[in-house]
């Protein structure tokens, strides 16, 4: 592959990323698997376009995920990192201790001798921090119990990486050379010495992002060059990197310090927006390097015993992860995705398997057979994560919600309330600040807990159920208010009252446009559109700040509600004609289009004559009738309003 | 020094030249409280409470409002429903503003001769104005004459200094004191008060 030019093996690498990530996302796969796979075409094995390289690109690559931990830790208050400290320490030290000793035996009673046993152990009970981070970033799940735990084992493994580096010297045999090329500052220092210049380091990191960085970002803003703000954010981060390396300590680690210590500054998006197409481009690479790496001649060589390493290795990982996960209390659906998502071994695999076969704890054929099973776990991640999203999550969510007997109810009240969301919440405390009991139906069981825990009487339930519905008091009752989340909800529980309750009346939140629409067409007569009035009211504050009468706004929000709902209900009646192609989005704006034509042709305040006295004096034949201002805007009579209260 | 409060209703002052121009003139002048209810209250939900503890400052109540419909914009009628009540203003117990005076500014598109007996409107507008004389006698108030503005439909632009003179004037009369009550029962308009030369038409 010599002949190849830079910007040949370039193209190829963001062809292939360009080709299969966006298929692989079409898919539902994730962009990981989209990159994995695109390395795979690319390598060695399939097309041949990049051969012996790909190592290393990956080592390369590798920074991209030190600029992830920098663009997480600038996302992190110091005061949540804080916050995570025991599920670091406590999740995080156990998990590790735990796997490396569980597969350490393993693989020594697999016939391992015990200093490649426990260097495997070591090595294994490592995570991908880059995969791990991506997908549930993806997903949205960072937030999520599961998402907060994975985050906090990942970084806790960034911290015993240092460690281990530590301890695989004294575990080569006799004789090998414990040289690993790299040398650091620390090579030679006694131990306390090594220590203080770790805790050096970091102290340094941390006062420089208070006091050095900080007026240097704000002395490079004011410079006014877009792309030197660029090369400074890319500096600080390779500065950290070099620092760290030099001290021996990890790259990753010290940009997510260098990220929490910057995570308050105001220019903290500017950074973050900065970093992250390199880091994204970083991780791509990364990934496809992943792929490429995989070696499978190795593989196909000798697939079972291959595929039973991987997963016999991914399931130890997992089992230990889950054990864990419950005695840290996850719930049954988290602790699933939390084990299945940490059960692959992490890129820092790489490094420690080429560091034993260079010093000959393991044997070139093992070491290259465990890197490969390192590879594969890592190209099951994404395959293993949609399982779980596939089939696991959904039958979760569905039994948790089945277990949950809907509540008896044992009041009968005039109103029932379907939903507590953001607007049942205000409709809830309103009527009961006007002491008009309600009876509080939702499906949300988090809430209705919340709801017990302040003392509000809610029920759990399906208010589409008809058995529910009539346990609620639904056939004496005289008003349903359904503020359910969703418009599948509202429409569920709109058709059940209609054919079961016609004895209820109606009133129907929804959320935008077309859901009016399919309300309208169920018959439905109270139909609140969520962000009307709060639009509107915004509206005639603008009017009133600019300098209308507050009167006159007011009056001109409520008319141009009127007008609206009017426009809405006669652009309904036209819909129903043509309803088959209507859900298309051009449709959408085309409706949206003729509501702002009609809003155009009546403006209210031409309406109030009574007022205006325009006629009059031209009845009396004035000839000042022009003078009279017909535009709302009157500041001047305004300002003698407020010197004078 | 009496202490004067304008309760003023106009629910298009953006169309109005008289009021806007009264308004305008009266900006400053000491010991007078101007009160713009359309603006407070666009939503007509009055404040009893606070209305109440602004009538207890106040010495002299003025309702400044055109004359829609032989009477007052809604508002002043929504104003007096919810914050005359009884016990406070008027009953038994009711003596809050006793010794207080009350009266109407008022504008109105007819002239004076209109409002006669025989005229275009048919009765005077003393005789118009009869609910408010009573809600005051209700309220152990003193009802003023009237300040009245009349024809503004014909009125000129030439003309506007003048009446906003005369109502500064009459505001300014009142918080001194300078009426005495035999001026006042006499007095058909505030505005005759003012200066002898006056015709407002």
């Amino acid at each position: 592959m010599n002949e190849h030019s830079f910007f040949f093996t370039a193209m190829i690498y963001l062809a292939a990323a360009v080709v299969c990530v966006p298929v692989a996302k079409k898919l539902g796969l994730g962009s990981v698997l989209g990159y994995l796979l695109a390395g795979i075409f690319i390598g060695p094995n399939v097309m041949g376009f990049i051969g012996a390289e790909g190592q290393d690109i990956l080592h390369f690559a590798e920074f991209g995920v030190v600029m992830m931990l920098f663009l997480i830790g600038i996302e992190l208050e110091p005061s949540l990192l804080w916050k995570l400290r025991a599920p670091i320490v406590g999740l995080g030290g156990m998990q590790v201790l735990i796997s490396t000793a569980v597969i350490s035996v393993i693989a020594w009673w697999m016939g391992q001798p015990w200093n490649a046993a426990l260097a495997l152990g070591m090595t294994f009970s490592l995570s991908s921090t880059a995969i791990v981070l991506q997908i549930l970033k993806e997903k949205g799940w960072m937030p999520s119990a599961a998402g907060q735990s994975a985050f906090s084992v990942l970084l806790f493994q960034d911290i015993a990486v240092i460690p281990m580096l530590a301890i695989f010297p004294l575990l080569a045999p006799v004789g090998a050379a414990t040289s690993t090329g790299g040398h650091t500052f620390r090579d030679g220092l006694s131990g306390w010495m090594q220590t203080l210049m770790v805790f050096g380091a970091v102290i340094t990191i941390i006062l420089a992002g208070r006091y050095l960085v900080r007026p240097l970002l704000r002395l490079v803003a004011q410079v006014r060059v877009r792309e030197l703000f660029t090369t400074f954010a890319l500096l600080l981060v390779v500065g950290i990197s070099v620092l760290m390396t030099l001290v021996g300590l990890s790259p990753a680690l010290g940009a997510f310090l260098g990220g929490v210590v910057l995570a308050n500054s105001e220019y903290r998006h500017e950074l973050e927006s900065d970093i992250e197409p390199f880091k994204g481009l970083l991780l791509g690479l990364f990934f496809i390097a992943v792929g490429a790496s995989i070696d499978f001649h190795l593989i196909l060589s000798q697939p079972l015993v291959m595929l039973g390493l991987v997963l016999a290795l991914m399931m130890v990982k997992c089992l230990i992860l889950m054990g864990l996960g419950k005695v840290f209390k996850l719930s049954t659906d988290q602790n699933l995705l939390f084990g299945y998502s940490l059960s692959q071994v992490g890129e820092f695999a790489f490094v420690l398997l080429s560091f034993t076969r260079q010093t000959g704890i393991l044997p070139d054929a093992t070491a290259s057979m465990m890197t490969a099973v390192v590879a594969l776990s890592m190209a099951f991640t994404p395959l293993v994560i949609l399982l779980y999203e596939k089939l696991l999550q959904p039958r979760f969510t569905i039994t948790e919600n089945s277990t949950r007997e809907a509540d008896a109810i044992d009041e009968k009240n005039p109103v029932i309330l379907a939903g507590f969301g953001k607007t049942g919440n205000v409709i809830g405390r309103f009527l009961l600040a006007n002491g008009v009991p309600t009876t509080i139906l939702d499906l949300d069981s988090d809430r209705i807990d919340m709801l017990h825990n302040l003392g509000i009487r809610a029920y759990y339930g399906d208010a589409s159920r008809q058995d529910l519905l009539h346990a609620a008091g639904a056939a004496e009752a005289k008003i349903i208010i359904i503020a359910t989340d969703t418009i599948d909800q509202t429409t569920e529980i709109v058709k059940v009252v209609r054919q079961h309750f016609p004895n209820l009346q109606m009133l129907v939140k929804a959320a935008t446009i077309p859901d009016t629409f399919d309300l309208m067409e169920l018959g439905v007569l109270h139909i609140y559109r969520e962000s009307l009035d709060t639009s509107l009211r915004m509206g005639a504050d603008a009017l009133h700040m600019l300098g209308f009468r507050a009167y006159n706004a007011r009056r001109a929000a409520s008319t141009f509600r009127q007008h609206d709902e009017k426009a809405l209900k006669e652009l309904s009646a036209l819909r129903d004609d043509r309803k088959t192609y209507l859900n298309t989005f051009k449709e959408r704006i085309e409706e949206m289009s003729t509501l702002i034509q009609t809003d155009k042709v009546k403006p209210w305040n031409d309406e109030i004559l009574s007022w205006d006295e325009r006629s009059l004096m031209e009845e009396e034949g004035n000839p000042e009738v022009g003078e009279i201002p017909d535009t709302n805007s009157s500041a001047e009579i305004l300002n003698v309003k407020k010197e004078n209260t | 020094m009496a202490k004067i409060l304008i309760l003023f209703a106009h629910p298009a002052l953006e169309k109005s030249r008289i009021h806007a121009g009264l308004l305008k003139n009266i900006k400053g002048t000491q010991g007078v409280t101007l009160h713009d209810l359309y603006e407070v209250y666009p939503d007509l939900n009055v404040d009893a409470d606070r209305e109440q503890a602004l009538l207890l400052q106040h010495d002299i109540i003025l309702f400044q409002h055109p004359f829609y419909w032989y009477s007052a914009p809604a508002i002043i009628k929504q104003w007096q429903d919810l914050v005359l009540e009884h016990g406070w203003a008027y009953g038994h117990t009711g003596k809050a503003l006793s010794g207080k005076r009350m009266g109407n500014v008022i504008s109105t598109g007819g002239s004076q001769q209109s409002y006669t007996v025989g005229g275009h409107h048919g009765y005077t507008i003393h005789d118009f104005l009869l609910p408010f004389r009573q809600t005051a006698r209700l309220c152990n108030m003193e009802y003023l004459p009237p300040f009245v503005i009349h024809g503004t439909h014909r009125l000129k632009r030439q003309d506007l200094p003048f009446c906003c003179m005369q109502y500064r004037e009459t505001l300014e009369a009142l918080r001194d004191d300078k009426y005495t009550p035999a001026m006042l029962q006499e007095a058909v308009y505030l505005n005759d008060l003012i200066a002898q030369t006056s015709d407002s038409n």
